[in-house]
């Protein structure tokens, strides 16, 4: 059987949909994580609870209100559509941003807790060098807290590929736009077509037990150093 | 106080008889017959004394439950398919299968000055988004694709369509205005002869194939009165009534 030309669309779509927002959650989550990391402000207990949102929630509620939220009458489909950008439900990017949401905990928790770990003493040590904040972050943060990075690119990516419930809800189905594997999944299993199904669930799963392989072994050889 | 504990007394022992003739149905309805299926249940519940668990969701997913153990008696699908395939199977009572619903089809519009002609409406184009159910799944979705196909106009909008994974996910992407008309269940938009809210068009029955609900009696009920007697329930003229009022046909 083997998969269909729909499945290698979807399949394309979802590796480019989670790289996207993996690239874009380093971007926005690692000055996140820092500032948790580091800051003694009220706002620690409130901003950290809010990106953790996402692990509590069912999906079908943020779905519900992302649909809403960028709908026509939402604050932020009214933003898109005064900046020309038109409406983003149903659009790649209306899932990017949905993703970046959704994916945000699996990739600031890990950050922040190495930066934390790290402590103060190697960056009050860089300083005394004379290292700007930038100097710092890269030449003493990057490198000792990859192994953190390293988590939060890996759970980020295959979380964003395990997404189903928020595509389904803002997705609208549409190939090679806004049909990942797991909505092809779900409509093999829905139209009783269970063969197709389980080739893709298949390989769903063995792709997520590699990942998640690669990533504990990783950890473990760190941790062995 | 005598007078008041022989009241719960008497109330106690009529609550146990009652109770020992009660008994519960477990069912699965097609998430389109969610609103109309509760008022049923609560009708059956008075007129019988049965009560009815309804679980809503889709035919197919269903179908794989069913398959799988789930303990369902009755399915109440959203086609005549699914209760075949289930009766082919052995998992269900082939005899006891009949339509219980019609469905209709309407263009919808949450806009009420949206919809004047529903078919130039369509042809006229002017709308980003048109969400229809999922046609390989839903009836209302191949319903839909057949009135588009009878308009010529499956290549011209098939960029526009948004899917939902049923009937009711459809009707969300409308409701919420993120598409501005949909091809949804009359169910979901009438309310005792009148549409709730914005505008719509009745899609007439000869521009798609039959959209015919069927309930069937699955193995694991045939041994339940109360199974039985919701099946002639719903064949009953209360029931009927009910169903009329949500805009299906029987």
């Amino acid at each position: 059987m083997g998969f269909s030309d729909a499945d290698l669309q979807a399949i394309w779509l979802t590796l480019r949909l989670a790289s996207l927002v993996t690239v874009l959650l380093l971007l926005i989550g690692t000055p996140i994580a820092w500032w948790l990391a580091r800051t003694r402000s009220a706002w620690k207990g409130p901003v950290g609870a809010l990106v953790a949102l996402p692990l509590v929630l069912p999906p079908t509620v943020l779905g519900f209100y992302l649909l809403l939220a960028m709908g026509p009458n939402g604050p932020v489909g009214q933003l898109t559509e005064s900046l020309g950008l038109g409406l983003l439900p149903f659009t790649f990017w209306g899932l990017v941003v949905a993703s970046v949401f959704y994916s945000m905990p699996f990739v600031v928790q890990p950050i922040q807790n190495a930066i934390e770990a790290l402590g103060e003493r190697p960056l009050e040590a860089a300083a005394t060098l004379r290292a700007g904040p930038w100097d710092r972050f890269l030449t003493v943060v990057v490198p000792l807290a990859r192994p953190g990075f390293l988590t939060a690119a890996i759970l980020g990516f295959a979380h964003t590929v395990g997404e189903f419930g928020v595509v389904l809800m803002i997705g609208g189905n549409i190939p090679g736009e806004t049909r990942v594997v797991s909505v092809q999944i779900y409509d093999y299993v829905e139209a009783m077509d269970y063969g197709q199904a389980h080739w893709l669930a298949a390989s769903l799963v063995i792709f997520s037990f590699l990942v998640l392989l690669v990533l504990y072994s990783l950890n473990h050889r760190q941790a062995l150093r | 106080m005598k007078p008041i504990k022989t009241t719960v007394f008497a109330l106690t022992l009529a609550a146990a008889t009652f109770a020992a003739q009660a008994e519960r149905v477990q069912i699965a309805v097609a998430a389109n017959f969610t609103a109309p299926m509760k008022e049923i249940a609560e009708a059956f519940a008075q007129d019988s004394g049965h009560e009815v668990e309804a679980a809503f969701g889709s035919s197919g997913k269903f179908y794989a439950q069913i398959q799988n153990g789930a303990p369902f008696e009755i399915l109440l699908a959203a086609d005549a398919q699914t209760p075949a395939k289930l009766a082919e199977e052995g998992l269900a009572l082939a005899e006891t299968a009949f339509t219980y619903a019609k469905g209709t089809l309407v263009l919808w519009s949450k806009d009420a000055e949206r919809i004047q002609d529903g078919p130039e409406t369509l042809r006229a184009g002017q709308f980003r988004k048109l969400a229809i159910a999922n046609p390989r799944l839903a009836p209302y979705g191949a319903a839909a694709m057949e009135t588009l196909e009878h308009f010529n106009l499956v290549e011209t909008l098939e960029p526009r369509l948004v899917k939902g994974d049923n009937i009711a996910q459809t009707y969300q992407f409308a409701a919420t205005g993120n598409a501005e008309l949909g091809f949804v269940a009359l169910s979901q938009v009438y309310r005792d002869g009148a549409l709730v809210e914005g505008s719509a068009w009745t899609v007439p029955a000869d521009f798609h194939g039959p959209i015919q609900q069927d309930a069937i009696l699955l193995k694991r009920g045939s041994d339940n009165a109360a199974a039985r007697a919701l099946l002639d329930y719903l064949k009953g003229e209360t029931a009927r009534e009910i169903i009329r009022r949500f805009g299906y046909t029987i």
